[in-house]
């Protein structure tokens, strides 16, 4: 029981981690901006393909296999730098304060012409790079192998979430973000350059969209498609952590983990249900998510 | 010269397929498109969006199937019951979703619907799986047409009801029930307090809008022979949505003006270029930016309503 239970729940929890890496950035957006970015999930593939692009051009130059961990941190870094700024300048500035309808509307406008942007530069075909898994090798406990990169991405998922939390705690920057949050207006009265703090949250979402992208395809390979499959499981993870707050989607990751895994074991055909289900019967009770609050906003 | 104006349109539509026919197909979906973009635009008055409204579309479709699966094969009742099933889902669905506004109302009817998506996708047993499930020609008063005849009979059909459907609807939204959608977007304490049940009124219109989805699907899934999962999938509810504000919710044409330029335009772009959804991205923004009424506010003089 145990040894077959043990690889599921690693399983699950390293997928949950790569889950929270895109609905981390999406409920970010959302609490800063007031926007749901219908176009995140495609952010998180953008990462995933030129992380995989990087890997296999170090692999077919033969240059230093451990390279291709600096590629996978480096494509996230260069997503974020060159789209997060473009876009928050381009639509989200223009469309903030809008009505939601025009803000998912728009959003998902982006979301079409990025998906045809890669379907462009970077083909049909799949992508399947597994370098820095193999890099990472194997641990072995009892009967039961590990995939070290799967501790590795839970210990990624644990290090983001201390890490905002820390940002958004602790640091000037995250205190001028939880002020804006807390009242936009009288953030601008007290003179907190807002435009810089959305530019910023922008960017630091797509960060993570992309970090996401580019640390699953090792495991999983990317193919056209995934960003549409993304941006429902992030958004249905933010949801149920309730849009905006940042511990709800790392405690939303675990239940759809958890989900998944029981659902793997009574019903294998319900896996895919598993996140949904969780959502319907999580906002149904509480429309708000299992975080949020009807009034305040937190960061 | 309103009226002038959409008898041409009608008549040109009418026409097109007889001089070229291959076009016959590409009008059938965009008038069962245009049925399902009339329903979301139907909810966009009054300020709710639904990125769910798919799944109404493909759950009729499917009936179809289902029905044609039980033997039952007359044209007639199958798309009565089929559009009964969808409003009867609507209306079950509905009761539970009316009660939200905004996000969440969108986030819900998502939920909801890539429920459903994932369950016809993967209780192969019953649906079919991916694979979907083969929707055969039905009988016309106890005849099987030929397959040509019977896409033929389907087209014009069609267009019958998109008249029908859309004069009978047009007197819904002039009608004190209609109007006080847009009250609901405006201002919804206001009507409670004029006595108005915002529940209920809000209930009707998501019945009907599933049951205009439910038709849309029905047309579609006799036109394509086959219905799969993919119908219900979130990105074909975010094409309704876009179908119904590229045309303009301001009135009943907006939908199917909206349908059918999208589905001509897509026909000629992929002669020409695979990068078919980033014209469409790029048109929904230039439409939203410089047209917020959508293409049927440029034919009415005075202000239609919008987003």
């Amino acid at each position: 029981m145990l040894n077959a239970f043990v690889p599921l729940l690693l399983d699950s929890l390293a997928n949950a981690a790569l889950i929270f890496f895109a609905a981390v950035g999406l409920t970010l957006v959302f609490s800063v901006l007031k926007i749901l970015n219908v176009a995140h999930g495609s952010l998180y593939s953008i990462g995933g393909y030129l992380a995989a692009s990087m890997c296999l051009f170090i692999a077919s130059h033969h240059l230093d296999p451990h390279l291709s961990f600096v590629a996978l941190l480096f494509s996230a870094v260069l997503v974020a730098v060159v789209l997060g700024p473009l876009i928050e300048f381009s639509l989200i500035r223009w469309i903030s304060g809008k009505s939601e309808a025009i803000q998912i509307l728009v959003t998902f406008g982006l979301f079409l012409i990025l998906e045809d942007l890669q379907r462009i530069i970077f083909g049909v075909q799949s992508y399947y790079e597994d370098t820095p898994m193999r890099l990472l090798g194997t641990t072995t406990l009892g009967d039961v192998v590990y995939l070290n990169y799967q501790l590795l991405l839970i210990g990624m998922a644990l290090a983001v979430v201390i890490g905002l939390r820390f940002l958004l705690r602790s640091t000037r920057l995250g205190r001028l973000m939880t002020a804006v949050v807390a009242d936009r207006e009288m953030a601008l009265a007290i003179g907190i350059n807002t435009d810089r703090i959305f530019l910023i949250a922008f960017s630091l979402g797509v960060f993570l969209a992309a970090l996401g992208g580019a640390l699953s395809t090792p495991t999983s390979g990317i193919a056209p498609g995934l960003g549409a499959d993304t941006m429902v499981l992030a958004f249905a993870v933010a949801a149920i952590g309730g849009l905006g707050q940042i511990e709800g989607a790392a405690l939303a990751s675990l239940i759809v983990g958890a989900a998944r895994v029981i659902a793997i074991y009574v019903a294998p055909e319900l896996d895919a249900v598993a996140p949904y289900a969780v959502m319907l019967i999580v906002l149904l009770i509480r429309p708000y998510g299992l975080l949020g609050t009807v009034n305040i906003r937190k960061v | 010269m309103r009226y002038k104006l959409a008898a041409l349109a009608l008549f040109a539509l009418a026409a097109l397929p007889v001089a070229v026919p291959w076009l016959q197909f590409v009008l059938t979906i965009a008038i069962a498109k245009g049925f399902a973009a009339l329903g979301v635009a139907v909810l966009l008055r009054a300020g709710l969006i639904s990125i769910g409204h798919a799944m109404f579309f493909a759950a009729s479709a499917y009936g179809v199937a289902f029905l044609s699966r039980a033997g039952i094969n007359d044209l007639g009742a199958m798309l009565l019951l089929a559009v009964l099933f969808a409003a009867l889902m609507g209306l079950l669905v509905g009761a539970f979703l009316v009660r939200y506004r905004a996000i969440f109302f969108a986030m819900l009817n998502l939920a909801i619907s890539m429920v459903f998506y994932a369950l016809c996708a993967k209780l192969y047993g019953i649906t079919g799986g991916t694979d979907g499930m083969g929707i055969s020609i039905p009988t016309i008063f106890g005849m099987t047409p030929a397959e040509s005849t019977f896409k033929s009979i389907l087209f014009y059909l069609a267009l019958a009801l998109m008249v029908i459907v859309g004069l009978a609807l047009q007197l819904y939204l002039d009608s004190p029930l209609g109007r006080a959608l847009s009250a609901v977007h405006t201002n919804e304490i206001r009507l409670e307090y004029l006595g108005v049940s915002v529940w209920s009124v809000l209930l009707i219109a998501y019945m009907i809008s599933a049951a205009l989805a439910g038709l849309g699907g029905v047309i579609a899934g006799f036109a394509v022979g086959r219905v799969v999962p993919d119908f219900a999938f979130w990105t074909a509810s975010g094409h309704l949505v876009l179908i119904a504000v590229l045309g303009g919710i301001g009135g009943v044409a907006g939908a199917f003006i909206g349908a059918v330029f999208l589905e001509l335009l897509h026909s000629m772009a992929v002669t020409v270029t695979d990068a078919w959804n980033l014209i469409v991205g790029v048109a929904l923004i230039v439409v939203i930016m410089f047209l917020p009424s959508g293409f049927y506010g440029l034919l009415k003089r005075q202000k239609a309503p919008s987003l």
